[in-house]
């Protein structure tokens, strides 16, 4: 049922969040109708499919699909089920296929999608076409600069116009490649976080949980030689962000950057050897860009978030992450690492060694972030009992709103509920 | 030319070394790796990948291995405080390989770890060690895990050490 689980007072500033919201089994069932079948949901990057007839099996919100490249080279999304009785047709997890073939009564399709082999097809003798029969897409399937998205809304409005003011910054992350073309790196990361899908959109942005949830990735960078500016008062972030709405529940951090950059911010970590290289990275940098726009690519950071589920990490490295809600309490991370098609071998592996420094499962913060999901997911079984989460931090903030205020967060709720507050879906 | 090395002796060490990280004695466990040891866990869709082009779980270098014992054993690191409590049983131990004073040895294990709220998670997988002789004692110079599960995902985070 439509209703609104916000409570948005500009003129007392205060933004308090039902929490019925992250708890609620019937919220994610709205959700899965007003959420992931309306929205633009990212399925895959171009460079996950090099060669034609190459594919990859995922699921994205909720459904198996297939991810590929046809024999002539042209990219699809399948929903992986069989047109006959269901089964999917393709139970690996990468490879090169020129067919998918289901195992249960062998209805075979070419990688473009059209029904070829129907064993024993003879016996159809109504209106049986297999040209009709072909494996079925989701309604819309389009990408920007090789970011796929699919859309289970036939009549949503065109991905470009979707993600609106966000292009510019995944155009920034972009330019770090001289030929501005990035490309998943090899091997997946995957991690289950016993939370509530939606406090992985607010950890990936807030900025104002670094200081007492990563001490100990801090440490570790004071350690290793990065200078570290202690917050002068209280605990919050060390250096300036800006938070930055981009229109249609998109948003980002604007921060600069303390912490090093694979793509020429050195930091100790990455040895004395490296310098020389990653001058000349700055370099290239500087000559294609020009000076500020350089400085933008290598001297800012930026957590940038497509509504409504996929977090683009240019920070300590840079990640594509997107997850999806499993039930209420429990949600599906799947992180890859994004790099210039173009470089080095040295460089490429300075890039890796620099995520693990801070992002997934085995790195020095990703496990206290899902430490804190976690910990709030547990503490809202008392959300009948205490059940408004305050997210007032920063509002009527007469300046620009930082990174460690709120803002960008309650931008997020702000859309989400607008969704769920329609009658549609 | 190599010391011979029995499968006892290389036992007697993996068996010490699983002692010490049930039992969170890490800085001792450090006593164990040699001053350029490594540390890796591969993702599990590319087990055989290289991490110098291979986005994996967990590449530790020995400074990064020693700062990863700093963190674990800070009240700080939230992911294992409190700790996990862990009971790996290490079995099937093969010397596969030696080559001058470096041995390569092959074994499964099976750990379980229990957190707070009765939260139980089961790894099992194949580690794959360097050891070096170094003069009567023998020390790990790299480690390697094979998570056997297809995906990490259950697993949660690995941050304590497998």
């Amino acid at each position: 049922m439509p209703r609104s689980y916000i409570i948005d007072d500009p003129v007392r500033k205060r933004f308090l969040l039902d929490r019925e919201a992250l708890v609620s089994p019937a919220v994610l069932q709205e959700e899965m109708a007003k959420i992931f079948s309306k929205c633009w949901i990212y399925v895959g990057h171009s460079s996950e499919l090099k060669q034609p007839n190459d594919f990859v099996t995922r699921k994205v919100a909720g459904r198996p699909v297939i991810f590929n490249r046809d024999a002539r080279g042209e990219i699809h999304c399948f929903l992986n089920t069989c047109r006959h009785r269901g089964a999917i047709v393709c139970t690996e997890r990468e490879g090169s296929r020129r067919s998918f073939r289901c195992v249960y009564h062998g209805w075979a399709y070419r990688n473009d999608g059209a029904l070829g082999i129907v064993p024993g097809a003879e016996a159809y003798k109504g209106e049986f076409d297999t040209r009709e029969l072909g494996l079925k897409s989701p309604a819309r399937f389009e990408s920007y600069r090789n970011f796929w998205f699919l859309n289970l809304d036939p009549d949503a409005v065109e991905l470009r116009d979707y993600l609106g003011r966000a292009k510019d910054y995944i155009d920034l992350v972009l330019d770090q490649s001289p030929s501005g073309s990035m490309e998943i790196v090899t091997g997946t990361q995957e991690y289950d976080v016993a939370a509530n899908w939606k406090l992985m959109v607010e950890n990936s942005v807030d900025d104002y949980h670094l200081p007492s949830t990563h001490a100990t990735w801090l440490n570790y960078m004071a350690n290793s030689g990065v200078k570290i500016e202690r917050p002068a008062e209280g605990r919050v972030l060390p250096t300036k962000g800006l938070a930055v709405d981009l229109g249609n529940g998109h948003f980002t951090t604007d921060n600069v950057n303390f912490r090093g950059r694979p793509v020429a911010a050195w930091i100790p970590i990455y040895g004395e050897d490296a310098k020389p290289e990653m001058e000349e990275i700055r370099g290239e940098l500087v000559q294609r860009l020009g000076a500020e726009r350089a400085k933008r690519v290598a001297d800012t950071n930026r957590n940038l978030i497509i509504f409504p589920n996929l977090v683009i990490n240019d920070g300590s490295s840079v990640t594509v992450r997107t997850f999806f809600p499993e039930a209420p309490a429990n949600m599906h991370v799947t992180a890859w690492a994004l790099g210039p098609v173009e470089e080095s071998e040295s460089a490429r592996a300075r890039r890796l060694d620099a995520f693990l420094t801070f992002y997934g499962p085995g790195g020095f913060a990703t496990p206290d972030d899902v430490e804190a999901l976690e910990l709030v997911q547990q503490g809202l079984a008392n959300w009948q009992e205490v059940r408004w989460t305050e997210m007032s931090r920063g509002m009527g903030r007469e300046e620009e709103q930082l990174n460690s205020d709120e803002h960008h967060l309650r931008i997020f709720w702000r859309r989400w509920n607008q969704l769920m507050d329609s009658a549609d879906g | 030319m190599a010391e011979s090395v029995s499968r006892p002796e290389v036992e007697d060490l993996l068996y010490r070394e699983a002692a010490l990280l049930d039992e969170w004695r890490l800085e001792e466990w450090l006593e164990l790796l040699t001053e350029d040891a490594a540390y890796y866990v591969p993702p599990n869709d590319h087990p055989k990948g290289d991490h110098h082009n291979t986005l994996f779980i967990l590449a530790d270098d020995i400074v990064r291995i020693r700062e990863r014992v700093k963190r674990l054993m800070s009240p700080d690191c939230h992911a294992e405080y409190p700790h996990s409590r862990t009971r790996r049983l290490i079995g099937n131990v093969r010397i596969i390989g030696t080559d001058g004073d470096l041995v390569t040895v092959a074994a499964n294990f099976i750990c379980h770890r229990y957190r707070r709220y009765e939260r139980i998670r089961e790894y099992t997988g194949a580690y794959r060690y360097v050891l070096k002789r170094e003069g009567t004692k023998l020390r790990i110079r790299e480690r390697r895990v094979f998570i056997d599960a297809y995906e990490l995902g259950s697993l949660g985070s690995l941050s304590f050490i497998l």
